[in-house]
């Protein structure tokens, strides 16, 4: 099985367009940034660029540690899959993601997890984002 | 069936079921209460953006309010494909002009366009006036008025931005919407400066946030928008975005930035200098795009949801003089019209000195163009001497090319200290009428001129335009091609042409994407645009809407006072020779009737 993972190269070229987040909200068929896992912000005002709030892929991912109904199973290749069945939006997911990763979706009041598909890769047009492959 | 096709034939339209976007957010700051009302009767008629705006301000903009009293009103509104397509990422504000009393139009990108349709709105409506300074932070469409009295008389905008940014939550999803201290002082020309480096710049809505005692407005939310046709979505999507990454008349905004025009403009003389004494400016190259990208970029940043970004920032290193080895860097927006206004108007050709000039503007949050054109006419009617030190008690000696005079006269327009800067805070055509010389204040309407002496489609456009802009009908445009094909213009080709081109633009105007894309969003586009989300409209619909919002607005216009048999030509603007060569005010006065007979015929 491949396992992917999203990462980011270099946020220096990042310019802030949220193309990323547009495409990752796209995934469902909606427009809005109401489904996105990826969060482009400033890093303190424009002038000082911009910061990627995305899944790193945890190997031993505190999101998935905090989970009380274990509704967050290791990913393999690194992060977590939720099972949005057992989710009951509780929130420590997001609290426990030490760079705030774990993005919320308001309609469905559950988080939403980077399950590393590249979408935003390809919708970045500066080269800011890249997932590699392993096996 | 018959009441079906009834429906259809009446105007084929249907905003689909779930769209948030008919939502209005009333907001009155008089009694601090805000409502929201379902409004699908204006998006299904109008759209949204210019179209809508322009409805609800004849709905709320009593005839001959103060446009700084609490019955002007003050409209944001996005458009369907905010949020949905790439380059749609401008919201319209409508309100009345405290600058030419009559409409008040500005767009501007950043992330509104975004954060108000995010926030389940379509529009946004603020009446009334605070007794004390406030602002507003509005979440999901839910609004909460803010102490901003601390923020009153900060001195600088930047640092505004800083304190509500830090105050307020949803990071990377909001707008913040603020005015300095022009806007508080009532400049006619002050701005509203939308995530630091865009603005919603002409006509002085920076202004009525200041007479309303509004400080700032912040919007944010997290609604998502459904559309009709996932598949189909998807693959315009793609189709737009692939064209908005690979086209060559997008490619300059991406490379050297809006500046790209300095240089071939000066090349043909049509780049407004002096005051427009000449139209072109000897060493431009070191204000040039090109130079500035190569000495001073130090970021570029985009608007939200476009991938271009046409948003250069300048870094400038300075030393503290007395302290060594103190720096501070500044980072501050370049772009053509600022390079214009307060580069070439006042012969600036050091870098360094324009940029600390564009900065002071930006700190006091004033119109860029308008404060140029107002400064280089107080630099002409000084040397004329016009206008007295004893009479007007000090007044800072202007000079052509001298930075630092006119850093010190940007914060006397803001203070006003004197009648001088009382008459200059006012605008152009009021300093002008004031102390004479009118004949060289560069007005149109009212509205301080934008940097293209082209030709005569140009000035046409300033005149007939309803927010006396350039953006209007794009004039300058026009002027370019008709030199490249030879063909000799009348004043009834360039009249229809720019109507055209104005009544198309109301289209791309509701939307809302910003006039960059307009390759792209050519007719055809936007209507399968609109279809995938739901939205139902032939492209004769589409033109017949155009047309019907561009009356609208000239209704408001007229019913403003505005009249287009009085408008003024500048003289100056037939002295200085065109890449058309001297202007002719008959041929102006012709095309000028020309156009507003074609807007006269409108509703007939």
């Amino acid at each position: 099985m491949v396992k992917t993972r999203l990462s980011v190269v270099d946020v220096n070229l990042c310019v802030g367009c949220q193309c990323c987040m547009f495409a990752c909200s796209r995934r469902f068929g909606a427009g809005g940034l109401s489904k996105t896992a990826i969060l482009i912000r400033s890093a303190g005002g424009i002038e000082r660029g911009f910061i990627v709030q995305v899944c790193r892929a945890c190997e031993d991912p505190p999101c998935a540690s905090v989970c009380p109904t274990d509704a967050l199973k290791l990913r393999s290749g690194g992060g977590v899959l939720l099972d949005a069945a057992k989710c009951i939006g509780c929130r420590l997911c997001v609290e426990a993601c030490t760079v705030e990763a774990v993005l919320w979706d308001s309609e469905s009041d559950k988080p939403m997890i980077c399950v590393h598909c590249g979408l935003c890769v390809q919708a970045c047009p500066y080269g800011v984002l890249e997932l590699s492959r392993g096996v | 069936m018959p009441l079906r096709r009834a429906r259809t034939l009446e105007r084929c339209i249907t905003v689909i079921e779930r769209d948030p976007i008919q939502k209005v957010l009333y907001v009155d700051l008089t009694r601090r209460r805000f409502w929201i009302e379902e409004r699908a009767d204006l998006f299904e008629k109008y759209i949204g953006g210019s179209g809508v705006a322009i409805k609800l301000l004849l709905e709320e903009c009593r005839k001959g309010a103060d446009p700084l009293g609490p019955d002007n009103p003050i409209i944001f509104a996005a458009g369907p494909l905010n949020c949905i397509f790439p380059m749609a990422s401008k919201t319209v504000a409508m309100f009345k002009s405290p600058l030419t009393g009559n409409l008040g139009e500005s767009h501007a990108g950043g992330r509104s366009g975004i954060a108000l349709r995010s926030a389940g709105l379509g529009a946004l409506v603020i009446k009334g006036a605070s007794d004390i300074p406030i602002y507003l932070s509005i979440h999901d469409g839910k609004v909460s008025f803010r102490d901003a009295r601390v923020l009153w008389g900060m001195r600088s905008s930047y640092t505004v931005g800083r304190v509500i940014r830090e105050r307020e939550s949803s990071a990377g999803l909001r707008t913040i919407m603020r005015i300095g201290r022009a806007g508080e002082n009532l400049v006619r020309y002050a701005c509203v400066i939308t995530e630091t480096y865009r603005h919603f710049g002409r006509l002085g809505l920076g202004a009525v946030f200041g007479s309303k005692k509004l400080k700032a407005v912040t919007i944010a939310g997290t609604n998502n928008i459904q559309v009709r046709d996932i598949k189909e979505y998807k693959q315009l999507y793609q189709e737009i975005f692939t064209l908005e990454t690979t086209a060559p008349a997008l490619k300059k905004y991406h490379d050297i930035g809006t500046p790209m025009n300095l240089i071939p403009l000066n090349k043909i003389q049509a780049l407004p200098a002096y005051n427009l004494k000449q139209a072109s400016l000897d060493k431009v190259e070191a204000i040039s795009g090109e130079n500035l990208a190569k000495n001073y970029l130090g970021r570029r940043v985009s608007c939200g949801h476009c991938p271009v970004s046409c948003i250069h920032l300048a870094a400038l290193r300075e030393p503290y003089e007395k302290e060594p080895y103190f720096y501070k860097t500044t980072m501050i927006s370049y772009d053509y019209e600022p390079i214009y206004a307060l580069g070439t108007m006042l012969g600036i050709t050091s870098p360094e000195g324009l940029l600390k000039l564009i900065d002071e503007v930006e700190v006091a949050g004033l119109d860029a163009m308008s404060c140029g054109v107002a400064l280089a006419w107080a630099t002409e009617a000084q040397e004329n001497g016009l206008i007295s030190n004893k009479a007007e008690g000090t007044i800072t000696q202007l000079k052509w090319g001298d930075y630092n005079a006119y850093i010190k006269a940007v914060n006397y327009i803001v203070e006003q200290p004197n009648e001088f800067y009382k008459a200059l805070a006012q605008g152009v055509e009021y300093a002008a009428a004031k102390y004479g010389s009118l004949e060289y204040a560069l007005a149109f309407g009212g509205n301080e001129m934008p940097g293209y002496h082209t030709g005569p489609a140009a000035h046409i456009g300033y005149l007939t335009g309803a927010r006396h802009s350039h953006l209007d009908s794009a004039g300058y445009s026009l002027d370019q091609k008709l030199l490249a094909s030879k063909v000799s213009p009348t004043p009834s080709s360039v009249a229809d042409t720019l109507f055209e081109e104005e009544a198309w633009r109301q289209i791309l105007s509701t939307l809302v994407v910003c006039f960059f894309s307009r390759e792209i969003y050519k007719p055809e586009v936007v209507q399968k645009a609109l279809k995938v989300i739901g939205w139902d409209l032939s492209l004769d619909n589409l033109k017949s809407i155009g047309y019907e919002i561009l009356a609208l607005k000239h209704e408001f216009k007229r019913r403003e006072g505005f009249n287009a048999e009085t408008l003024r030509i500048p003289k100056r603007i037939l002295e200085t020779p065109t890449p058309h060569g001297k202007l002719d005010g008959m041929f102006i006065k012709d095309a000028v009737a020309k156009y507003f007979n074609r807007v006269q015929s409108i509703k007939a």
